[in-house]
This record gives C-alpha cells, structure tokens and sequence, in this order.
C-alpha cells in the first residue's frame, strides 16, 4: 500500500505540520509531520512514504512506510515496510518486517494471554 | 498463520529476483543455541541489518531481543568529520552518544555477526569498549571476521538464525546500503593478534575457522 484507497480515514497531507496530541476513533494516514503523541485505539495508522512522525504510537494496527522516532504499541499488529526507519520499541502481537527496513530498538510480542493479564483479565 | 513478512527460509525463487540467499553452519551460533536453549528470558542484542526473522526466532523462545543495524547508523553523514591530521573521519563519541544507548551489564548475549571488518576504523575500538560494558559478565559476544582479504566489495551479509547453528546469509546491496547515501564496505581483515587486542577486556575468546574464509569469533566478558 503506497497510499490510502478509501475514504474511510483521516489524512494528514505532505504540507501539514502537527505539534501536540493526536486522538480519534477512525483510521488515520499521515503523510506530514506530527510531533507530539497519537492515541487511535481500535483503529489503523498508516505513516505514509512521506511521513515523519515523532511521537510514541497507541493504535490497533500500525503500518509504517516513512519515518517514526518513537514506541508503537500497536494491539493487533505493526508492519514495518521497507522504505520505513523506525527507531523506538514496538509492543504487538504480530510484526511484519520488510527487508530493508530500518529498525532500531526493541520487540516485544504480546499473546493474548499476556494482553489478557495487562488488561487484568476482563 | 504468518506473524512475520519475511522471505527468510523460503526456499522458492523470488519473484522480485532479490541477490541469492545462502546458508552456512555456524559453529559460534551452535555454542549461543545450547545456552538459547539452557536458559530463559535471555536479553539479546542484534547488531546486524534488521531481519525479522531473528526477531521472531528470539522472542517465539521467550528471549527479549533487541535490533540495532550498527553499519547502517555509522553511514550517517552527521557524523562526518574530520581528524587531528585533517583527513577525513567519523566522530566516535557522537556515534557512541546517539547508538549503543544501553545500561550496564544489560545483555546476556550480542550478535556482531560481521560489521566490524566494514565498519569505519575510527568506530571498531570505541565500539567493541561499549559492547563489553553493556555485556553482562558472562555474556556471550558472536563477530565474524574475513581471514583474508576479499577486496573492497566483498559480499556484506544480513544474518537469519535459522535454528540449531544453521545460519542464512542474505547478500546486501553495499552500494545501494546507508541511510547518508555512503558506500559499505570491507575495510580491513583483521588477524588473529589484532583481533585478541579488540577483545583484551573479554574474559576468553574462542576461535572458529570455517571453510569460506571465516573466522568466527564467541567471547565472553
């Protein structure tokens, strides 16, 4: 995927700076800049090849393609393509990464039994 | 179900004709599986081109493995400068200040495989000093070094752990390689002497010679 097929999210455009907190409940594709933190919990992030973020991450899916200087915790998956250069660690259950990305940091795999006890089994 | 996209074992041609991959036994790799295998929740820290499947490989067996592509962050052309004769150089204590950011006595076990023959000569010893400190005593440091000289574009490799000590090598496009656009490439062959000298801190040191021209290298701190 080089760039968002649907309408079904919010997009944030090459020209665009953000500076501060990020939070929605609808898939989100950043192609800027954003600075700060970004909470879309049960929904998709996708940093385009354009995009550079630097915030810690908190989505269900995290797809990257541009630049992330920070930690994603990502409750079902992240995918690292191979334009990315992440630095941070990265929290999931399942990781995909391309050859040639950049990664720099630590993995954590969660199974559902660990998600479970994080969430104090509910 | 597939947790993770890469190619690694895959033993089908490419579609995208990516450069050849192939395998080797490692016998520095088969002294890390026994105490893979002897002991839980290693803390293990890869050193060499992000592969996805050493990070699946590590963390299916309950280790916590931590990816840091050394040769790549030294290409950062921030870090040129130059020396007190002028000739070009790379600034070691910036290079040390933004990579290797780890605690004391952290890692039971670090996988070099083979970037110290490519990495720039200004960034091995400050390197190898961090890598003991940040090594628990004890732990278990794997590097490869070239036992003879194989010319500036010798094949740099992305390393697969592929179980057991069966290893896959990916070729790595050198030229292609470096976030700053610079060229990868084999800078030196060490000998066994200078190679005992980059270790002297190190506890012991073993020795592997294998048949592709090789020298594995497992030390401990």
């Amino acid at each position: 995927m080089n760039s968002p097929k649907t309408g079904e999210f919010a997009l944030i455009g090459k020209s665009v700076v953000i500076k501060g907190e990020l939070s929605g409940s609808e898939d989100l594709y950043i192609d800027g800049q954003v600075e700060g933190s970004i909470e879309l919990h049960g929904n998709n992030l996708t940093i385009g090849a354009n995009g550079q973020v630097k915030a810690n991450v908190n989505a269900n899916g995290v797809v990257v393609q541009g630049k992330l200087e920070g930690n994603i915790k990502a409750s079902d998956r992240a995918e690292l393509r191979k334009s990315a250069i992440a630095v941070g660690d990265i929290a999931t259950q399942r990781l995909a990464i391309e050859d040639g990305a950049y990664f720099k940091g630590r993995v954590d795999i969660q199974g559902e039994r660990a998600k479970q006890e994080a969430s104090g089994g509910k | 179900m597939k947790l993770f996209r890469s190619s690694s074992g895959d033993t089908v041609p490419n579609q995208n004709a990516q450069p050849a991959r192939s395998t080797r036994r490692s016998n520095g790799l088969g002294e890390i599986a026994k105490v893979l295998a002897q002991q839980e929740q290693l803390c293990i820290l890869d050193l060499g081109s992000t592969s996805a499947n050493n990070i699946r490989y590590f963390t299916e067996r309950g280790h916590k493995i931590y990816s840091e592509d050394l040769l790549e962050a030294s290409t950062d052309p921030a870090l040129a400068t130059t020396d007190e004769q002028g000739k070009p150089a790379l600034d070691s204590k910036r290079f040390l200040a933004e990579n290797l950011m780890y605690p004391s006595s952290q890692f039971d076990i670090v996988l070099c495989w083979n970037f110290p023959d490519y990495l720039d000569e200004s960034l091995v010893k400050p390197v190898v000093e961090k890598l003991w400190s940040v090594l628990k005593p004890g732990g278990l440091l794997l590097a490869f070094f070239h036992t003879r000289e194989a010319g500036p574009d010798a094949v740099c490799y992305r390393y697969h752990v592929m179980g057991g000590d069966n290893l896959e090598m990916q070729p790595i496009e050198l030229k292609k390689h470096g976030r700053g656009g610079s060229v990868i490439r084999l800078q030196r062959v060490f000998n066994n002497r200078h190679i005992e000298n980059l270790f002297r801190d190190f506890s012991s040191i073993k020795f592997f010679l294998s048949r592709d021209n090789i020298r594995e290298v497992l030390v401990v701190r």
